[in-house]
């Protein structure tokens, strides 16, 4: 079976526009997600993950290294027609109502009016959004906006999810949201990728983590192999990993080798 | 196609709901309605000249709302960050390209017909009758001329950055090339080389936006012009217009979005 998204040795690099020199922000990083998986990639801030991402959609192009999506390079569009992606932050064309949003980006997927009506329905009732569906975008708040892009990345049906710090500005509510829908297309046989500060949420609903500090794969694997059994929690474990100084030190004498990626 | 499509229909949607459209609407209308009742005499002469200040002023409004219109389109999808949302989906660049144009183009279409119908009713009714075929040449040709203002306006925004930047310079372009762009060989002819040389190749390099300008026509009721000249025209805006939307592509395609 291919691979739902192929990471080989890529690096993403950014050049300074004052100084010119070049940023390595992405170091050969490697890994696969595979079908099905809802997969947790975790990082302080800064760590890469929206670049690795940025990536994968086309968005921006690696500086070396390869990446694929169901075994299609990246640089592809039809690389993206299986995909629903969520932005880290977005506003959507504000002039537009939900419903007509979501028309418009129902037709590029190529879908057909009575297809993009049925689906529109159920996504705007799944994310409570019903009541404002004709009122413009212009109106709504920070959470129905947020919640609007889960239901536009959810309107190709796609079997591969992206989102990209999905809960960071929601509140409990739309957090939950959040999760269930993750959940749901889990259950439905697809694939999620997502990174995320809310360590006990990435806890309770991936199969696996990748962990990025500074650009490097500092850990790989499902939650309960990368922790160790002084860490307690994957936010112990996480802080650890990243060698943050006050995480607790683990029970054996651990050397680097505990800091590189197991084997996936 | 259903992408470019889709595309183009936000944009004029956009600018419908934007509202901005309509002060260009209002304006025009004022002034030539203010033009046609300073016209107290019935005199043939004051006419021809006020059919001339209103269809100058249709012409500039027009290339304003081309260049305005279309620098800000990229712009603003980067700054909302729709752009990043929009090409997660199958869409290619050229078809974002390409739709952002359609759009901006018919949008210049729709105002024209608005300009020229008002126009048209004010002209009707001092005069009571129209060279029906003298209009629809001169209305398509200056169609078609816009989608030159439209590109460059598209090319622009992906190499200046500020939309206001780029709206002057192509505004100054086609403002330059309209008044001046038939002069430029002559003017070549008294300058010392190497200008002359320079000046001569970028006679035959511009798009001669003023050979679509046949408000002459309307202004005199002069017969329409060739067919066949007519469809060349056509043919020439759209040639140039392929041309810059290509270079457009080529700017955008490898670009990083970030
Ligand atoms: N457009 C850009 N130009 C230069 N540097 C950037 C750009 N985007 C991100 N970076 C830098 O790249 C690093 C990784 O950023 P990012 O991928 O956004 O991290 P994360 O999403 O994990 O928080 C950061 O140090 C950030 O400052
Ligand atoms: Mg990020």
């Amino acid at each position: 079976m291919t691979e739902v998204i192929q990471i080989e040795q890529l690096v993403v690099t950014y050049r300074d526009t004052e100084t010119r020199a070049t940023r390595t922000v992405v170091d050969r990083l490697t890994f696969t997600v595979r079908p099905g998986e809802v997969f947790g990639f975790l990082g302080p801030n800064g760590a890469g993950k929206t670049s690795t991402m940025n990536v994968l959609l086309g968005f921006t192009h690696a500086a070396s290294g390869s990446a694929s999506i169901f075994g299609v390079d990246v640089r592809q569009p039809i690389a993206r027609q299986r995909i629903g992606y969520l932005p880290e932050m977005t506003y959507y064309y504000k002039f537009l109502t939900a419903e007509e949003l979501l028309r418009a980006y129902g037709r590029i997927f190529g879908l057909d009016d009575g297809e993009i009506r049925r689906r529109t329905d159920e996504l705007l009732a799944l994310v409570e959004l019903e009541a404002a569906r004709r009122r413009l975008i212009r109106t709504y708040s920070k959470g129905m906006q947020q919640r609007l892009g889960l239901a536009q990345a959810l309107l190709n049906q796609p079997d591969l999810l992206i989102l990209d710090e999905p809960t960071s500005g929601l509140d409990p509510l739309g957090r939950m949201k959040v999760r269930e829908i993750i959940l749901r297309q889990k259950a439905a046989g697809k694939t999620v990728f997502f990174s995320s500060h809310e360590l006990g949420e990435v806890e309770s609903v991936c199969d696996r983590v990748a962990i990025l500090h500074r650009g490097e794969l500092k850990a790989l694997g499902p939650v309960g192999e990368i922790k160790h059994p002084a860490d307690g929690n994957l936010e112990q474990a996480f802080l650890r990993l990243i060698g943050w100084p006050g995480a607790p030190k683990p029970a054996s004498d651990a050397g680097p080798a505990d800091h590189q990626p197991t084997a996936p | 196609m259903r992408a470019i499509l889709t595309l183009a229909h936000l944009v004029i949607l956009e600018m419908v709901r934007r509202k901005d459209i309509y002060v260009l609407f209002v304006l025009t209308a004022l002034l030539t309605l203010i033009a046609a009742a300073a016209n107290i005499f019935d005199d043939t002469r004051v006419v021809r000249y006020l059919k001339e200040i209103s269809l100058t002023l249709i012409w500039v409004s027009g290339f304003v709302l081309a260049v305005t219109s279309a620098a800000r389109q990229i712009p603003a999808e980067r700054e909302s960050r729709t752009l990043f949302t929009l090409l997660a989906k199958p869409v290619s660049r050229w078809q974002f390209i390409a739709g952002k144009f359609l759009g901006c183009w018919l949008a210049c279409g729709l105002a024209l017909l608005v300009f020229y119908a008002f126009f048209g009713a004010v002209a009707l009714s001092r005069e009571r009758s129209l060279d029906l075929a003298g209009w629809a040449q001169a209305i398509s040709m200056h169609w078609f001329m816009l989608a030159v203002p439209v590109a460059l306006a598209l090319a622009g925004s992906l190499l200046w950055a500020a939309p206001s930047s780029n709206s002057t310079l192509t505004l100054v372009v086609c403002f330059g090339i309209w008044l001046l762009g038939r002069h430029l060989h002559k003017v070549a002819l008294g300058l010392p080389e190497p200008r002359a040389t320079l000046l001569t190749l970028v006679y035959f390099i511009i798009p001669h936006l003023e050979l679509f300008d046949i408000r002459d026509l309307i202004v005199h009721r002069w017969p329409p012009v060739p067919w066949l000249f007519w469809l060349g025209a056509l043919l020439y805006a759209a040639a140039y217009t392929g041309m810059i939307l290509t270079g457009a592509w080529l700017l955008f395609r490898r670009r990083p979005l970030n």
